[in-house]
């Protein structure tokens, strides 16, 4: 039985403890709001396409903490380019987690490209991302411990489900988020 | 040369984190930042991503810059919007092409957009005139976006780069 994404990504950001969170427009950016709001993460409201490309800003920038994105295949598909940058820089503390309904959800859950045969698993997979396991238990397992760039795609049921928004300000995310990782400091570098 | 007190600049900076997407401008800048081990840069697929990994390096609390061709600049209108909507700080510096002396049509309108698009995102743009005038330029550029949180380009004109053929960007 195919999954549904609230209870997938709500299983992924159990105990996240000093995990950093990136999450695509849109529907992922709902999920994790669901899963539980938190400081350190950042739900981007617009920006289709950069997700993976401010994982991998973060992931550069602290490089003893694991950052995780988390974004749906439409998001996923705008970025394909990412993920070959990706592949170059080789982040070991990275990992990209695509929750795949096969829909754009947003805009009338028209279908993706991934609906139609293509595997953005094997995209990754020729950009050089690491493959983690798909079961939720050991991919967590590998978001915080398996040495990346990691690469897991999730299919879950394409499902019209009640939003859970987070805060719309975009400065407000980002302050936040400075804050509670650099603490103080944030406001004077 | 203006490359290398760019880079001087950048160091001085402690910019961390450079994205970049090749350009015959930009050549010898780029290979300062490769050698250089506080810097990490970073080959982009399309400017576009720059503004990902500057945006997420920021959170991180590390410094980026970002160098493209003025082509480039069409590339990234949209990821402005949230720049401009999170104010993240952002130095772009932009090697022109499309205006005094180009050899290639089809860059030429993108080239006389550059400065209008830039500006109708709310990046403020820089244009030294001189290469004597590109590193305080990249200086005042770096102090602007870092103390005040602003998105800043510096437009570096084809005068300066001084490439005249398609033979002569080839053979560099």
């Amino acid at each position: 039985m195919t999954p549904h994404r609230r209870e997938v990504v709500k299983q992924l950001l159990e105990d996240r403890g000093e995990l950093l969170v990136i999450a695509g427009l849109g529907s992922t950016s709902w999920d994790i709001t669901a899963a539980g709001d938190s400081p350190l993460s950042f739900p981007l409201w617009g920006a289709m396409g950069q997700a993976a490309m401010m994982g991998l800003g973060l992931a550069l920038a602290q490089p003893r903490r694991r950052v995780l994105v988390i974004t749906g295949d439409g998001e996923m598909l705008m970025g394909l380019g990412s993920l070959a940058t990706i592949g170059v820089q080789q982040p070991t503390n990275l990992s990209v987690v695509v929750i795949d309904n096969e829909r754009y959800g947003e805009t009338g859950m028209q279908t993706t490209h991934t609906a139609h045969g293509v595997d953005l698993q094997a995209v990754a997979k020729g950009c050089n991302l690491k493959a983690c396991p798909t079961e939720l238990s050991p991919l967590r397992k590998a978001i915080h411990e398996q040495a990346g760039p990691n690469f897991a795609v999730i299919k879950v049921q394409a499902e019209k489900i009640p939003l859970v928004l987070p805060p719309r300000e975009g400065a407000l995310l980002k302050a936040r988020f400075r804050r509670a990782l650099l603490g103080p400091e944030a406001d004077s570098v | 040369m203006w490359p290398e007190a760019i880079h001087r600049e950048l160091g001085a900076a402690k910019i961390r984190v450079v994205g970049y997407v090749p350009d015959g401008g930009h050549k010898r800048l780029i290979e300062l930042c490769q050698a250089d081990k506080s810097m990490r840069a970073v080959v982009l697929s399309t400017e576009e991503e720059g503004i990902g990994l500057a945006t997420g390096a920021w959170l991180g609390g590390e410094r980026s810059v970002l160098l493209m061709q003025s082509s480039g600049v069409g590339n990234v209108i949209n990821a402005l919007g949230t720049i401009k909507e999170c104010r993240f700080p952002l130095v772009t510096i932009v090697t022109m092409r499309g205006e005094e002396g180009e050899f290639n049509p089809w860059q030429v309108p993108m080239g006389q957009a550059t400065r209008t698009v830039l500006e109708a995102m709310g990046t403020i743009v820089h244009r030294p005139a001189t290469a004597e005038e590109v590193a305080p330029t990249v200086n005042a550029a770096l102090r602007l976006a870092y103390n005040s949180y602003a998105s800043v380009a510096v437009l570096i004109p084809q005068r300066v780069i001084g490439i005249k053929s398609f033979q002569e960007q080839t053979s560099q």
